[in-house]
């Protein structure tokens, strides 16, 4: 069993909690400790975000986060090493990076999927590498028992559903809205009611996510998933921080109501 | 077995190792529609009637492949041939694109237009056929775009397009691409993305390649009856690639026409300050496909430097990728300085004034005729006509127009 497996199973029907955040921002020192202070403050599965120069799917506020930390030289080696140093001081939180392929295929397959493994990374979610292109990334990923990440959005038809849960692993991402990271415009019925259909196609766990922005939203559609991530808006709550003290309340302010609503469902 | 070359893509979009459907999940469905659509239409007998009654009435083809005489006896080599591109309505051979997606988005009943464009000349061009049809139409430019090439923006208003400046990234052309894909994610139900070169994901290279397609089958017939014969050489400028693919395609399997496009040196190679994917990027995945990108070590995208906007990519279609690495074409460089002096030598001994883009072409064409025989022909493509690269070129000689 993996380790994102194991860790779905733990929460015994506990909804998980998964921040995303991208590797480097707002600075490059403070990802690790924010890494931390997200685990105490709720975080089931950390997704770090991993700077890409042309993040396609991203709204405003992640692609400004991207650019920032490639500024500040933070790229995927960078990364890597950001999750090796998370490591030495947890071992249960799973780590999934997420982003875009090409800095994947500059490092080469091989080398990336060894070195993420090295530094502890679970899972791999390529925004541009769906099923049909991923056969070669996956021979390396189930070598070291890395999961690969799968999104389904509302406009996948039901046929490439099937086949998107057959290719998954670790678990389903839902896309809840037609847009990009953080866009407004989410409908938690028409979610919740898509999820409890792609039910029918896995029994991997299934996190929804894109445009949830607080408890009441991740509240609304975590009826049926089993968890929520939420991006745009924990990095905007980081936009003004200068160092990590500052991080630490802004995260613990952020994610404390989101666990806490979420654990009274 | 002589290798095959015109029967690509394979049924999942790829050329080779390149190409593919590197899209975002959110875009696979509309991506599939668009497929199953075109593969309909590119059989149907009115459409296809439709599309050359367009070509005819509304572009102006078939355009003239033109002998340049003196540009022939200056060079002492080849038979230079210019295929007239900058003749077509709107002033490239864009407008050959638009036309064509513009029929399929009114077959497919899509109300709303988006396109990218760099120099300005895509988005005119799809301005252009939004407002014949009577379509709403959205273009993202890049902000430093919109800055030197002002005219064409205003082109695009006055046509009834709203151009929305896309300050992410560098502010170009592959800013903008993202930008329109950003927008197609959010109304994929009733919108079209008109992309105007051969990249994009499946099935944007072969559909784009097609619909330009009628450059090279025009220049087999005119060859014909004007030479005698098919041509020695082709010559396109590449920036995304699709007035060479044009070209190309329809001699594909004729392995006597030897094919060269033409990439942006820039500053020359040596200075990173360029645009010339093929000749000094790597192989990564960008804009939905698999190709060679310009990118650093890390992977990340590098920002492009030519002195034409239109060639200022950092990738290119697939199938050039492609054409590359089987040796079927071959992908040389001229830089910024040579093609300013194409521009001017064409302007003066021939009396017409190139895009800067295709000055790249003319350039390489003028060294390569050097290198043959009179009996040899060259056939470059003029892609489109350089008014729009006036002030462009006043600015750095320092004339104030
Ligand atoms: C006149 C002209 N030629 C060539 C190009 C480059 O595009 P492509 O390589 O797709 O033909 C452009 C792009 O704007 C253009 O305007």
């Amino acid at each position: 069993m993996s380790f994102i497996d194991q860790k779905f199973n733990s929460l015994a029907g506990k909804k998980a909690l998964i921040p995303f955040m991208t590797a480097g921002f707002p600075k490059p020192d403070m990802t690790v400790p924010m890494m931390h202070y997200l685990v105490e403050n709720g975080a089931d599965i950390i997704e770090l975000g991993m700077p890409f120069s042309d993040p396609m799917a991203d709204g405003p506020v992640i692609q400004k986060a991207s650019e920032k930390a490639i500024q500040q030289g933070v790229n995927l080696v960078q990364t890597l090493q950001m999750v090796s140093q998370f490591r030495q001081d947890n071992q249960h939180t799973p780590v999934v990076l997420m982003g875009y392929l090409n800095p994947v295929e500059s490092m080469g397959y091989e080398k990336f999927v060894n070195s993420a493994a090295g530094a502890g990374v679970n899972g791999v979610l390529l925004v541009d590498s769906p099923p049909e292109e991923s056969a070669e990334l996956q021979s390396h990923l189930k070598k070291h028992q890395l999961e690969q990440i799968f999104l389904v959005a509302p406009t996948t038809s039901e046929a490439r559903k099937k086949f998107i849960c057959q290719q998954a692993g670790g678990f389903i991402y839902y896309v809840a809205l037609k847009g990009v990271t953080g866009a407004a415009d989410l409908n938690p019925e028409i979610v919740n009611q898509e999820i409890k259909q792609l039910k029918q196609y896995t029994a991997l766990p299934i996190a929804v996510g894109f445009g949830v922005k607080d408890a009441a939203s991740a509240v609304a559609v975590a009826a049926q998933a089993d968890a929520v991530v939420i991006g745009s808006a924990l990095i905007q709550q980081l936009l003004g921080c200068q160092d990590k003290h500052s991080a630490k309340k802004a995260i613990s302010d952020f994610m404390r109501p989101i666990r806490l609503a979420l654990d009274s469902l | 077995m002589t290798q095959k070359f015109d029967n690509l893509p394979d049924e999942t979009g790829h050329f080779g190792r390149f190409g593919g459907n590197f899209a975002a999940e959110t875009l696979f469905h509309c991506l599939e529609e668009l497929k199953a659509a075109y593969k309909k239409l590119k059989t149907d007998a009115d459409f296809q009637q439709q599309f050359q009654r367009d070509l005819a009435e509304f572009v102006g083809r078939p355009s003239p492949l033109y002998h340049a005489e003196r540009l022939t006896k200056q060079q002492q080599g080849a038979q230079i041939w210019l295929k007239r591109e900058d003749l077509n309505h709107t002033g490239a051979h864009k407008i050959n694109n638009t036309v064509g997606q513009i029929l399929l988005a009114k077959a497919m009943g899509k109300k709303r237009i988006i396109a990218e464009t760099g120099a300005g000349q895509h988005g005119v061009a799809t301005a252009t056929v939004a407002a014949r049809m009577g379509l709403d139409c959205v273009v993202y430019m890049g902000a430093v775009d919109i800055e030197r090439q002002a005219i064409n923006v205003y082109r695009m208003k006055l046509l009834g397009a709203e151009v929305r400046s896309v300050q992410s990234g560098s502010q170009t052309l592959k800013d903008a691409l993202n930008e329109a894909m950003r927008d197609w994610v959010a109304h994929v139900d009733d919108t079209f993305y008109i992309i105007g070169t051969v990249a994009g994901p499946a099935p944007y290279p072969e559909m784009v390649r097609d619909f330009n397609s009628v450059i090279g089958q025009e220049v087999r017939k005119q060859s014909l009856e004007q030479i005698g014969r098919f041509p020695d050489a082709l010559v396109a400028c590449v920036g995304g690639g699709s007035n060479a693919m044009g070209l190309f395609h329809p001699f594909i399997e004729d392995q006597k026409v030897r094919m060269y496009g033409v990439e942006a040196g820039g500053k020359g190679l040596e200075t990173g300050q360029h645009a010339a994917s093929i000749n000094a990027g790597k192989v990564g995945v960008l804009h939905g496909n698999r190709t060679y990108v310009m990118s650093d070590d890390s992977g990340q995208v590098t920002e492009t430097h030519s002195i034409s906007a239109g060639l200022d990519y950092p990738g290119v279609g697939p199938e050039h990728a492609y054409l590359n690495d089987t040796g079927r074409a071959r992908y040389v460089t001229i830089n910024d300085d040579e093609a300013l002096a194409a521009f001017h030598n064409l302007t003066r001994k021939e009396g017409i004034m190139p895009a800067l883009e295709s000055a790249h072409a003319i350039a390489y064409g003028l060294k390569l005729a050097k290198t043959m025989s009179p009996e040899q022909h060259i056939v470059i493509n003029l892609s489109g006509r350089g008014d729009k690269d006036v002030h462009t070129v006043a600015n750095i000689e320092g004339v104030s127009v």
